[in-house]
């Protein structure tokens, strides 16, 4: 072991876990606001193959990053009215959004694909992430607007006879996640391998919905899930690379693993995994009640 | 009068309804595991499918279904095929065998080609290519080229399309260069570019200055220019995203086995049969070698290979051959059989680790 190889290993496990951060923590204030959204793969795909053409149109990145974001928003206001005007089921709707998202993804991007880009730096995107996630926390649990957002997922009911916009408040939560998810699916498919391949999140956004939970909502902890599961892939490729007599299927499922253990030890005690998610998570609110 | 007039009105119909019959094309369906456009596997099933609509024209139309996962999902996507008019299906992918046997069965007058597999049935024919000839060249520019000694080789699934590649490039290689490294990754998934970049980017930090790939997308390719090392590309020539890493990439041709079955469907001559063909017969091509990086001379060594390839003067898997246990498996002065090739399941003397089981 040299410092050069741990070096190396740092580099790729922050590389690669970066598109789990910002959609997790999407997600997580989505469901801070009582909104369960499992359209995150689809949304990630769209940001992922917006960013994508936009780079090969414009050749300008402030623009490729602006607009997978501003795809990944497009889509989740798709969601944000269909749950919250329409009162349709989240979970049904979400996977709907994320089976929508596959397809459209695959049919903006026909054209695109096998077009030679120049990605970007990650590192930008991988400082962004660290303050996003700070930022968050700080909203969350230090801020007015943080407190009342929390208090619409807790109990839609009380904050909307305490003068509060539920739907508003949900509308803009929503938004925030898909925003990420955004962010997330361009920083795939431009920083982390630069290409547009179909389907090349690869079922990430599971991974980030499943953190959100291992993090029981909050967002350091969801950074740290998401390192965890980052690191162990990563060092199982270093471990097969290296020639470790262990079974490589072992390897291969050692971060599903870990973060299942965690997510039972954390569970095991009922009332903290109660007290931390959101009381009124996919519970829909329409003002007549 | 009436009747005459009808009988007119009619009788253009009939004709051109007739002439439809006649002239109903041949419905060809294939299934793709990836996207066409990955410039890898699947772009080269359907380069092959193009190219047989090219040489039969209007005697056939084609259909293709991608992206379709490994698992129940082929199946239903297999019948879909078979149940709208489709009388010739070419599954592309190994892991399709037992769902084009199980729709085969549903179907008897319907005809299957599984791509790499080995069950037949009467309806149900296999084929494949001989990568590893491919492999072999590539090992042995591989033993010429490498500084470090130490090539990082990024696998798929452990089937013995793979573990015969893994070891026609060792054997090749340690031949050159008795003392190159071979690091396996095995990424358990032909599809997934962040992996991929991933398991290239470990392979190089721990030391590979050559990245060789059984995976589908160009995202090893493309980590490796990033990091200034060399690489191969897979199934097609992926020069275009990793001009400076290149070496030459193996392709494979499947246009003219596509355009032979076709056309032995439309003659009735279609029989089940296991074809397997290589070099010589055009399958299995080398893309342009990189005369930046490479020495002239190497380019002529490799060039050289192909031929005796061609000609039958040199067969990769040439005795003595060990496995890891230091057992001869094939003896000196002969080469593996076709049944052994087949079935390779464990890895040469001189690769580290276990094959996955």
């Amino acid at each position: 072991m040299n410092i050069d190889l741990i070096f190396s290993i740092i580099n790729i496990v922050l590389i690669a876990t970066t598109p789990l951060v910002f959609a997790s923590i999407g997600e997580l204030v989505t469901e801070k606001s009582g909104v369960l959204n499992l359209g995150v793969e689809g949304m990630m795909l769209v940001g992922a193959v917006t960013a994508f053409v936009t780079l090969v149109i414009t050749n300008n990145y402030f623009l490729t990053f602006l607009f997978g974001m501003l795809s990944g928003l497009l889509m989740s206001s798709l969601f944000a009215f269909l749950v919250l005007i329409l009162l349709s089921n989240q979970v049904a709707t979400g996977l709907a959004l994320t089976i929508f998202g596959i397809g459209l993804s695959s049919m903006i991007g026909k054209k695109y694909i096998g077009t030679p880009i120049e990605g970007v730096n990650p590192y930008y995107f991988i400082i962004l992430s660290f303050f996003v996630v700070y930022a968050v926390n700080q909203f969350l649990y230090k801020t007015k607007p943080g407190l009342i957002l929390r208090a619409v997922g807790e109990s839609h009911i009380s904050a909307h006879a305490q003068g509060y916009n539920v739907i508003k408040i949900r509308f803009l939560s929503i938004a925030f996640g898909g925003l990420m998810c955004g962010l997330a699916g361009a920083y795939m498919s431009i920083a982390y391998a630069p290409m547009w391949q179909e389907n090349m999140v690869a079922g990430r956004g599971w991974i980030a919905l499943a953190l959100v939970v291992f993090a029981t909502w909050k967002p350091g902890r969801a950074l740290l899930g998401a390192y965890i599961f980052g690191s162990v892939s990563i060092l199982q490729m270093n471990l097969q690379g290296f020639g470790v007599r262990i079974p490589a299927q072992f390897f291969v499922m050692a971060p599903y693993l870990a973060t299942i253990i965690v997510l039972v030890i954390i569970s095991s005690d009922r009332l903290r995994i109660k007290l931390s998610a959101p009381a009124c998570l996919t519970i829909p609110f329409f003002r007549g009640r | 009068m009436r009747i005459i007039i009808n009988y007119l009105l009619v009788l253009p119909i009939a004709l051109i309804w007739s002439s439809i019959v006649i002239a109903d094309p041949l419905k060809v369906g294939y299934i793709y595991i990836g996207p066409p456009g990955d410039h890898g596997w699947t772009y080269e099933h359907d380069q092959g499918r193009k190219y047989s609509v090219n040489k039969l024209g209007d005697a056939i139309t084609t259909t293709y279904l991608e992206n379709i996962p490994e698992n129940a999902d082929a199946v239903r996507a297999i019948r879909k095929l078979a149940s709208s008019g489709h009388e010739l299906i070419f599954t592309t992918s190994f892991n399709y065998m037992d769902q084009t046997l199980e729709v085969a069965k549903e179907f008897p007058n319907v005809k299957f080609e599984h791509a790499t597999g080995y069950k037949r049935a009467d309806n149900v024919s296999t084929y494949s290519a001989r990568f590893y000839e491919g492999r072999a060249i590539i090992g042995h520019i591989a033993g010429h080229m490498t500084k470090t000694n130490t090539i990082g080789y990024i696998a798929s699934f452990p089937i013995p399309e793979v573990i015969r590649g893994i070891n026609a490039f060792y054997l090749a290689a340690s031949k050159v260069n008795p003392d190159i490294k071979i690091k396996i990754i095995w990424n358990f998934s032909w599809y997934d570019p962040g992996k991929e970049a991933d398991a290239a980017n470990t392979l190089i930090g721990q030391g590979a200055d050559i990245i060789v790939q059984h995976t589908d997308t160009y995202a090893p390719c493309q980590a490796a220019e990033k990091a200034g090392v060399m690489a191969f590309g897979q199934a097609s020539d992926q020069s275009a995203f990793c001009p400076n890493a290149h070496l030459t990439a193996i392709i494979d041709d499947w246009g003219p086995y596509y355009a032979e079955r076709t056309e032995a469907v439309l003659n009735g001559t279609w029989k089940s049969q296991d074809t397997w063909h290589g070099m010589k017969e055009g399958m299995v091509v080398m893309s342009p070698y990189h005369t930046g990086l490479m020495p002239s001379k190497l380019i002529q060594e490799a060039v050289n290979m192909e031929v005796a390839i061609k000609n039958g003067s040199l067969h990769p898997f040439t005795g003595p051959i060990k496995n890891q246990a230091g057992e001869i498996v094939v003896p000196a002065g002969s080469v593996a059989d076709d049944g052994m090739l087949a079935g390779m399941s464990f890895y040469v003397e001189g690769i580290d680790g276990d094959i996955p089981q």
